[in-house]
């Protein structure tokens, strides 16, 4: 059946915002859709609001919305640009709950309106509905466990009843498992039940028999529209059942079940794709398997292309986006060539000769306050993916793919870090998930502690901890051999083990490039084994590579002119997806302009680490040995440094200097060093705040006795604000540099040294801060990317902080002064590409902050606010392309204006209501989104729509102000009791505004102290809480008065509700303040991008 | 105690190893080296008797893993010369798991060699066609020398060196039909025994019975099993078969396939690398479904050859990596057969439809006189 000709236009729903449970592996998925589909023919309109994605280039799709995802938005889209189809399973559970809700509205899949292709409404309900799911399995004779359907407490304890404890709470139509949780007792159960209940958009929870403990799998299966089925992978979780697959170490292919048991596994999946009635395209099915007597249950099933199928995808070399979007279409599996034999069908089913190990990374550090227990709900940011030929080398080489100071499972200073505590306290921990359970279980390997004891507490099957012995007798074999007595042979066995040349030097006492040397000198060096879908069955051309150590490598480099781009690791807070898309930029641009491009990553969300996004992909760890490694065998003419964020950076003094692009590595430090930086500072006359460094507290305090109170103090070398504190006193300041040394949170990635010491600064507090990313190339031209202005105030990180281009309340001669200022900074550091200035404006005074001579997280977000490709054109200036020379080939163009673009951070609160939501120096943001549109208030609506911080039409505004900010609080009132809202507040804020004609309807007390409010009995966190208060305005100050409003917040955030946290915020939200979703106008990207 | 080892070829390639399982006769271990990529069934692979005279690489790298159990076997023993593998498991996890793999080799007599760059050694039989090869303890220079004397399976009867010395009985499944249901044994696995038993009583009889022998077993359906080796060399099988032709529904897997195919006058070809996995899409031409399906196969009927027989033969599947003929049917003769293996065993469970196949050709059970009935 070939492609269908009745289609002509095709919808795609993004995912939006990076959050927790939906990250850039729907970017991945997205772009490929978007490709292939044009490729096909259609007209691609697709809308996404979040602009760090390569989806959202406007030369992916014929029309790009970025716009916010809702229903309203996405219907508005539908009435101007009339698709003839909605493709909804490649944007995540956004994409498909938006698809629902129009279904339902009667705006999609019904005659006379766009089709639903991929899955219908019938399908994609079955799958989501849990107890019609549940039927569905039972009717086709599949086992799932025992279970209940609730809509209120009532009806929970009755099915709790009849079930036993413990049972498994989860809420419906949710992603990431928000709301999941186990009850083992009474009590828990009341509590789980009735956060799942809110957590329910429909007011609905399944409770069922706990299978904690059991053994977990996954299988992603593929149907075409002729009826057949492939499965792509299997997936075995290390960790067991109770642990959200997003949180669990995991590995493709399955390993420990016999083929019998997988043969009905398979067979399962099958039989449920089939049922559930996904008609085209991916789907995975998740599995528990009693490990004593093997039954095994259906878990459920996602009827999309999910996280879990980006992991397939990049395990297996079977793009599975790419085809599922064909399928869409009409093509058969056995019509679709695989792009990596060639030869061969993508009707098949992927084989594979080594073993993929899935990793996450959590941000714990930086939401004080959380348990750092995972469970069934996921709390991860990001996760690394690593290959090796076994277990052990693929996971020694995901854990060092990590970032977190960890080389391996052992031999590194981290693993001394539980050689004090008992076997018994050990045994206990690793009862519980955490992200150091598997450190933890390596510690109990050491000391000989039985594996079955082990198993006993962790679940952790028996397979995979013998294998970590493995390589924990190892670590032991190799001490006794020593340095010295190491022969080809033992060389060879530890490298194959996966132990990294940093392991080996720290457990030896040696340098690591000692360790290389002799390695080397012993001809034990790295091969390079291609991913290619079959085991090596038929020849394959992929460029899809993995180092180990084996007899031969497959690598046969060319002799183009290569330019290897290093990427940016596992997404994490404060480096996610913008660097992705500057190193996927990097790759297209340099590609167009004729080098073979090289990338090296370890993240397979991304789209860097498609295989066909680059000449070459190497997919490994981003540390020194494995990218010299990379170097070595590809012996490129430049190496990318500055596109991936920090991860890279701090390599670039590891790479041959000749060969770093761009901006050389000492300019880079010229940066980051503090004395350098000052210097370079006072010979521009341009002003500072001022400050010093220090690596100790007295040196600290040094610092403060001259400048006085309050302080902002950073370490540096970091990205994302990470420990960056204000401090207000002494006091706390000898913790915010306890924090910073020893076994501190940022004491484990590396500590304080005379090299990297603490910066401390004078705050500058109420400082307009405004960011600049500029482009200088070797002739010294420069190009101003965009000036942008941030929302919040000085102190917010400015990865948490709304943003403005252009400029919204700076005088123009200051944006100018800004100008002038950047241009001889990058003339300074003789900057060879990107530059990135942070500044503080008080009053007309503009201080300058510091300066980032690297791709920074607002580039692509400028890229689509002026509709200039800066990390293209940074590539080129890189590689030695003038500004004038791209400006002649068509790639630079003018940047175009005229509209207001603003960018909103979307942050992870509401999985973690024991944070506080205020707003601070560490940034804590997972995502951002743009809202573009004529004005400010427009665009700012839009972006805070997006980000899912609905501004309110109707109901009550909640006002709690510190004294500083309440003259700007009367403007806020007031605009929002014209849009016809109504006003709470609490007594000093009422008062204060009251005195000033501000009519608030109600005084709230705190929560403590119910009597202080006008009303009987009901606080600010009772009203949040019953709907009552639809937003929330609470601006603390200072180290005090922070915790002050911290539980107004955190209801906010448990329900939902809106909530700011500073004036500038609110004032801007006043702007936006009745705007209807409903009428809000949609443009395309390339209507703003027209000149 | 690790015990080092090596494998050379007969191209002279030599890869450095770990000797596992049985020791070797004079510490040499030949056979012809192949390949099998599929990722879990290890247990069924080995126990397999297709696989007599053959050396079997595993392209999965952990082997061992869920170890061994007694219904997992596909034969009564091994016929492998020996197993390559990258890593033996050292420890099992299944609650199915009675042994491990390691003992089972060593029990069963099969020689073994870990450590293996078995990609390579996969990439180069790619390239060049499966390869006779040599592994143990012994000098390079011995290994080399066994290697290169080493026949490989071309013009061995293999067939009689798997096959039954003598008939047997497996009684019909409970409920099944009141059949009988001949089976060839020219290398038959276990699992095929099982389905045939939900067909009728299954009466397993040596390779060189006779077609009249059979008939006198008055079956409903003879089936043809899997085996090792060439097909043209078990011509005594292919003469039989042509006598059987016409007189009683027949149904054909693997070696079965090719004899039907030769019986019928086909050619067989010898492939490249042949297809040794679990995941080869094969369409089915009369259905128009596609399954995926459990090969291990090294020769294949000639559809090129269909032309210009007697009888009017039709490819029935096709092999969408390669073309390969998959299966074929005599129209009018209720005779057909498949490359692949419907059993799985291991592998997919898409073909099984084709046991129901044979059921309905053979069509309802004659009530009459039938022993044991």
């Amino acid at each position: 059946m070939p492609r269908r000709d009745d289609l002509h236009s095709i919808l795609i729903i993004g995912s939006g915002p990076i959050v927790i449970g939906q990250a850039c592996e729907f970017d991945y998925s997205g772009t490929q859709a978007c490709r292939v589909l044009r490729e096909e023919g259609y007209r691609v309109i697709l809308v996404n609001s979040n602009p760090a994605t390569i989806m959202t280039d406007p030369d992916f799709a014929d029309a790009t919305y970025v716009e916010p995802i809702t229903w309203e938005v996405v219907a508005s889209i539908i009435e101007r640009e009339r698709p003839d189809a909605v493709l909804p399973t490649l944007g995540g559970q956004t994409g498909l709950n938006t698809a629902m809700e129009l279904y339902e509205r009667g705006l999609i899949g019904v005659p006379g309106t766009p089709e639903m292709i991929g899955a219908n409404a019938e399908a994609i309900a079955t799958a989501e509905d849990r107890e019609r799911f549940k039927h569905a399995m039972i009717e086709i004779g599949l086992e799932v466990p025992r279970s209940g359907v609730g809509h209120t407490m009532e009806e929970a304890r009755r099915i709790r009843d009849e079930i036993g404890l413990p049972v498994i709470i989860r809420p419906a139509y949710i992603l990431g498992g928000r709301g999941t949780g186990i009850a083992a007792t009474v009590e828990e159960f009341e509590q789980v039940a009735a956060n799942g209940l809110a957590a329910s958009p429909i007011s609905e929870i399944l409770i069922e028999e706990s299978i904690a403990g059991w053994k977990e799998f996954e299988l992603e299966v593929m149907r075409d529209r002729a009826d057949n089925c492939v499965i792509i992978c299997s997936i075995e979780n290390v960790d067991p059942m109770g642990i959200h697959t997003g949180d669990s170490i995991t590995v493709a292919p399955q390993q420990t079940l016999t083929d019998v048991e997988y043969q009905q596994m398979r067979d399962a999946a099958i039989a449920c794709i089939r049922r559930v009635g996904v008609e085209t395209g991916g789907s995975n099915v998740q599995f528990a398997v009693d490990p004593e007597t093997g039954r095994q249950v259906v878990i459920e099933m996602n009827p999309r292309v999910s996280r879990s199928s980006e992991l397939a995808s990049k395990a297996t070399g079977f793009p599975i986006a790419k085809i599922a979007a064909k399928l869409a279409v009409g093509y058969t599996l056995d019509e679709i060539p695989n792009d990596i034999t060639r030869m061969t069908p993508a009707c098949f089913e992927p084989t594979i000769d080594y073993v993929v190990t899935k990793i996450p990374r959590w941000a714990f550090e930086k939401l004080p306050g959380t348990s750092g227990i995972l469970g069934t709900q996921m709390q991860s940011v990001g996760e690394a993916m690593s290959i090796g030929r076994t277990f052990p080398e693929s996971l020694q080489k995901g854990l060092r793919s990590l970032e977190q100071g960890r080389m391996g499972l052992n031999c590194d200073p981290g693993a001394e870090h539980h050689a004090a505590r008992t076997d018994d306290d050990l045994l206990a921990d690793i009862e519980r998930g955490t992200p150091d359970r598997i450190f933890l279980i390596g510690e109990l390997l050491r000391r000989q502690v039985p594996i079955q004891t082990i198993h006993d507490h962790c679940k952790v099957d028996p397979w995979f901890l013998d294998q970590m012995s493995i390589v924990v007798e190892e670590q032991a074999e190799l001490a006794a051999t020593g340095f010295d007595g190491m022969t080809r042979r033992a060389w060879r066995r530890a490298k194959r083990l996966g132990f990294a040349d940093a392991q080996l030097a720290h457990l030896w006492g040696v340098s690591e490039s000692a360790v290389r040397s002799a390695r080397e000198a012993a001809g034990v060096l790295p091969t390079y084994k291609t991913v290619d879908t079959c085991s090596a069955e038929f020849a394959a051309e992929t460029p899809y590579h993995y180092s180990t150590y084996e007899d031969e490598s497959e690598i046969r480099p060319s002799d183009r002119q290569k330019v290897v781009i290093l990427g940016s690791g596992p997404n994490r807070i404060g480096q996610g997806i913008e660097f992705d898309y500057c190193c996927v930029h990097a790759s297209f641009a340099l590609r167009d302009a004729g080098y073979e491009t090289v990338m090296v990553n370890c993240n397979p969300e991304t789209v860097s680490t498609d295989y066909d996004t680059s000449d070459r992909l190497y997919f490994e760890p981003l540390t020194k040995e494995d990218v010299l490694n990379v170097i070595a065998a590809e012996r490129p003419h430049k190496v990318i440094v500055s596109l991936g964020g920090q991860t890279p950076l701090k390599l670039s003094g590891e790479i041959p200097v000749d060969l770093v692009a761009g901006t050389s590595a000492q300019s880079i430090d010229d940066a980051e060093d503090r004395e350098k930086w000052n210097q370079l500072c006072r010979a521009l006359n341009i002003p500072q705040p001022p400050g010093g460094t220090a690596v100790d507290l007295e040196q600290a305090l040094a610092i403060t006795d001259e400048i006085g109170f309050p302080v902002l103090v950073r370490p540096s070398y970091v990205l994302g604000g990470r420990a960056m504190q204000i401090v207000h006193d002494r006091n706390h300041l000898a913790r915010a540099m306890d924090e910073l040394t020893g076994f501190g949170s940022l004491g484990k990635e590396g500590g304080l040294s005379a090299e990297r010491p603490v910066l401390i600064d004078r705050f500058l507090a109420s400082a307009t801060e405004v960011d600049v990313d500029a482009i200088r190339d070797h002739t010294g031209d420069v190009l101003i990317g965009g000036v942008m202005e941030h929302v919040e105030e000085a102190g917010v990180h400015s990865g948490d902080s709304a943003c403005a281009i252009p400029p919204q309340t700076l005088p123009e001669w200051v944006v100018d002064v800004i100008k002038a200022y950047t241009t001889a900074i990058a003339h300074r550091l003789d900057v060879r590409g990107l530059i990135n200035v942070q500044y503080a404006v008080t009053g007309t005074t503009v201080y300058v902050i510091e300066a980032n001579p690297r791709a920074s997280r607002t580039v692509p977000f400028v890229a689509k606010a002026k509709g200039i490709p800066l990390a293209k054109i940074a590539t080129r200036v890189m590689l030695g392309a003038t500004l004038t020379e791209l400006r002649d080939e068509g790639l630079l163009r003018e940047p175009v204006d005229g509209h207001v673009a603003v960018k909103e951070a979307v942050l992870p609160f509401n999985r973690f209501p024991e944070v506080d939501p205020a707003l601070g120096p560490e940034m804590r943001s997972t995502g951002e989104v743009m809202g573009i549109d004529e004005t400010f208030g427009q665009a700012f609506f839009k972006a805070e729509l997006a980000a899912g911080n609905g501004l309110p039409q109707e109901g009550m505004v909640f006002l709690s102000l510190n004294d500083t900010d309440k003259p700007a609080g009367i403007v806020v009132a007031r605009r929002m009791r014209e849009r016809g809202l109504g006003l709470m507040a609490t007594r000093g804020t009422a008062d204060y505004l009251r005195s000033f004609g501000v009519e608030v309807d109600r005084v709230l007390g705190k929560v403590q102290d119910a009597d202080a409010g006008e009303a009987t009995g009901k606080t600010a966190v009772d009203l949040i809480a019953d709907g009552t208060i639809v937003f929330v305005v609470n601006t603390p100050r200072g180290s005090v008065g922070r915790s002050d409003g911290e539980h107004i917040r955190k209801a906010a955030s448990v329900h939902r509700v809106s909530c700011v946290t500073t004036v500038s915020a609110a004032l801007a939200a006043a702007q936006g303040l009745g705007e209807s979703p409903e009428r809000l106008p949609v443009k395309t990207l390339q209507e703003y991008h027209a000149r | 105690m690790i015990r080092d080892g090596a494998l050379v070829l007969a191209d002279g390639s030599v890869f450095e190893g770990e000797l596992i399982g049985a020791d070797a006769p004079n510490g040499i271990a030949t056979g012809e080296v192949v390949f099998n990529t599929a990722l879990s069934g290890y247990q069924e692979i080995i126990s397999d008797p297709s696989y007599a005279g053959q050396i079997i690489t595993f392209t999965y790298p952990h082997i061992g893993n869920y170890g061994v159990n007694a219904d997992d076997d596909e034969s009564r023993g091994a016929f492998c010369r020996g197993v390559i593998v990258r890593d033996l498991a050292r420890r099992a996890s299944n609650h199915r798991s009675q042994g491990y793999l390691a003992d089972l080799l060593v029990r069963r007599g099969i020689p073994g060699i870990a450590g293996i760059d078995t990609r390579r050694l996969t990439r180069l039989i790619r390239d060049t066609g499966a390869l006779p090869g040599a592994f143990g303890d012994a000098d390079e220079a011995d290994l080399r020398a066994a290697a290169a004397a080493e026949p490989g399976t071309a013009g061995v009867d293999l067939v009689a060196q798997v096959t039954t010395d003598s008939p047997y009985t497996v009684g019909a499944n409970h409920g099944a039909p009141d059949r009988v249901v001949v089976a060839y044994d020219f290398g038959i696995k276990t699992t095929i025994v099982r389905h045939l038993a939900r067909l009728g009583r299954v009466e397993v009889v040596p390779a060189a019975t006779t077609a009249a022998d059979v008939l006198a077993r008055r079956p409903d359906g003879v089936f043809l099993s899997n085996g090792p080796g060439d097909p043209e060399v078990v011509q005594y099988a292919t003469d039989e078969i042509a006598r059987l032709i016409g007189n009683v529904p027949i149904f054909g897997i693997c070696l079965g396939h090719q004899l039907l195919g030769r019986a019928v006058g086909a050619g067989t070809v010898k492939l490249p690398f042949g297809h040794h996995g679990a995941n080869h899409p094969v369409k089915d031409l009369v259905n128009d479904t596609i399954e995926i399906t459990s090969q291990n196969h090294n020769f294949a009927v000639d559809p090129d050859s269909f032309a210009g027989l007697g009888r009017q033969v039709r490819m029935t599947h096709v092999n969408l990596n390669d073309g390969v003929c998959e299966g074929l049917e005599v129209a009018g003769e209720r005779c057909f057969s498949v490359q692949h293996h419907p059993e799985a065993g291991p592998g997919p469970h898409d073909s099984r439809y084709l046991f129901d196949r044979f059921d309905t050709v053979m069509g309802r059970p004659a009530t009459a006189g039938k022993a044991g009935g």
